[in-house]
């Protein structure tokens, strides 16, 4: 489970929030520049709360009252950007073995492999990351960041560097993945068609989180314009009236 | 009229080009054109030659090491934390460059020598570094220091900063993060950096007289002997300096083969 309760001044922006979630995908969704990619690098420990406190599983990783401030590389957070930072100086088995460094090189290319395999990019392994589509890089960067099994999974925009297709088709891959392993994920974006991968949305405005909820509780009752044209945007889900 | 003016404008640029390339390559030719095979040979038999050589390849490879261990702590801090005191940093690593080596080598003199603001104090505990072969690795760090801070600097901005975070999230220190991602994207810049920072030190010749002196063996580096064998005997000045543009293009065409991408002076380079 992660619990964050922070708040932050990171620029003009004055971050508060509070969030949960527990083996469930939640997607924060919100105009550009109310924050999300800020959380995230929060959450990450790349940027430092002012106040509050963010915990996982139980342990603290942030307490600005005790000065707990746990390091980026020991919060077991994994970790995919927009661009999905495929390392360009390594192949794809490079990529995914880099974050393995403590096991032996054989436990490492076969933890890796196996990742590679398991989400559809067994044959790129001698690849170059220059040298793959969009969805491929994804792919990637997805079996690099879930190779260490870390406890949750936070993803900036997964879907807003890919062509229509390929964004349909790993949308619907990655709602079939988040669901078989209860990884507790935390998804931003600002695609109302990324609502179908969450089993909660909560809404960021100006730094803060104005509504959350399902999709369909956020349907009955939209608390602000911006949700109400997300709703509006949405797919319908299968069975909804 | 519109043709007139772009074919003026490309007759302008084609005589600056020229004027100015004939004036750079006129001296490096002539000190190839005007010395005689047997001028030469006699020259590399000079008794300068080699104990000025072993200096300058021992303590220019001394001053690059100092120079790019230091400098890409200092520039890789100076690139991922900007701020008041970076920019102050990157301020001060570029004062030798506008600095005359003459008026390096007084300052150096003032700071380390013997009556010197730390040097006295040295002095005091026994080690003296003005006039020996160390303060020659000191004033060659001196002026080349910033040709490679500065272009370390501009390669390590150029460095994604999520590639960094990534890195980080997979587990990796902040060290690891610049040892296994920083440095190697860094590389090509480095290494020109590093190159133009060797070339400089070869040729360091103001700094070095006042700081270190001009004695053979121990402070004579290769820009010092041409110097004196000019007092005597141009030829053998001319044979030195042969010597010292071989050595410099060696060592380029070695880091141009070590490192394909770095933006080396050379036919067919492109600046990164």
């Amino acid at each position: 489970m992660l619990e964050a309760r922070i708040a932050a001044r990171v620029g003009p922006l004055e971050l508060r929030i509070d969030l949960s979630l527990d083996g469930e995908t939640v997607l924060v969704a919100g105009p550009n520049g109310s924050g999300k990619s800020t959380l995230l690098r929060l959450l990450l420990g790349v940027l430092r709360p002012e106040a509050g406190r963010i915990a996982l599983d139980g342990a603290v990783l942030f307490d600005a009252e005790t000065g707990i401030d746990v390091p980026v590389e020991e919060r077991e957070l994994a970790y995919v950007p927009q661009d999905y930072a495929l390392f360009p100086h390594m192949d794809v088995l490079g990529n995914a073995t880099f974050g393995l460094a403590p096991l032996d090189r054989r436990e490492r290319v076969r933890r890796a492999t196996a990742w590679l395999e398991r989400l559809g990019a067994g044959d790129l392994v001698h690849r170059s990351p220059s040298a793959l589509s969009g969805g491929e890089r994804q792919r990637v960067a997805l079996a690099r960041a879930l190779a260490r099994t870390p406890r949750a999974l936070l993803l900036d925009e997964p879907f807003a560097s890919l062509d229509p297709i390929a964004r349909r088709q790993l949308r619907a891959s990655l709602t079939g993945w988040l669901r078989e392993w209860r990884l507790p994920a935390l998804i931003v974006s600002h695609d109302p068609a990324d609502a179908m991968l969450a089993d909660r949305i909560a809404v960021l405005e100006r730094g803060r989180v104005v509504q959350q909820g399902t999709l369909e509780e956020l349907r009955r009752a939209p608390g602000s314009d911006f949700v109400a044209g997300l709703i509006e945007a949405a797919p319908v889900p299968a069975g909804a009236d | 009229m519109r043709s007139g003016r772009s074919s003026a404008w490309g007759a302008a640029q084609l005589v600056a080009s020229a004027a100015l390339v004939s004036f750079l390559l006129l001296p490096v030719a002539a000190l190839v054109l005007t010395l005689g095979w047997a001028d030469f040979a006699g020259g590399l038999r000079n008794p300068l030659l080699l104990p000025a050589l072993r200096l300058s390849l021992f303590t220019t490879g001394t001053s690059l090491a100092l120079v790019v261990v230091l400098g890409s702590l200092l520039a890789w801090r100076v690139a991922r934390h900007p701020g008041r005191v970076s920019r102050w940093m990157e301020a001060i690593t570029q004062l030798p460059a506008v600095i005359p080596p003459a008026v390096a080598g007084v300052g150096l003199l003032l700071a380390f020598g013997r009556r010197g603001l730390l040097g006295s104090w040295l002095a005091a505990h026994g080690i003296a570094i003005a006039f020996t072969t160390p303060a020659v690795v000191m004033a060659e760090a001196f002026v080349s220091a910033p040709f490679f801070v500065q272009a370390a600097i501009a390669a390590f901005r150029r460095v994604d900063e999520n590639l960094l975070v990534v890195a980080r999230t997979l587990g990796a220190s902040p060290f690891r993060a610049f040892l296994r991602v920083g440095l190697p994207l860094a590389a090509p810049g480095l290494v020109a950096g590093a190159a133009m920072s060797w070339a400089r030190s070869l040729g360091e010749f103001g700094a070095t007289l006042l700081f270190a002196g001009n004695l053979t063996g121990r402070t004579q580096t290769l820009p010092l002997a041409v110097y004196t064998a000019m007092e005597s005997d141009l030829r053998a000045a001319q044979a030195l300096s042969l010597v010292m543009v071989a050595v410099a293009f060696a060592l380029l065409f070695v880091l141009r083969r070590m490192a394909p991408g770095a933006a080396l002076p050379g036919p067919g380079v492109r600046g990164a």
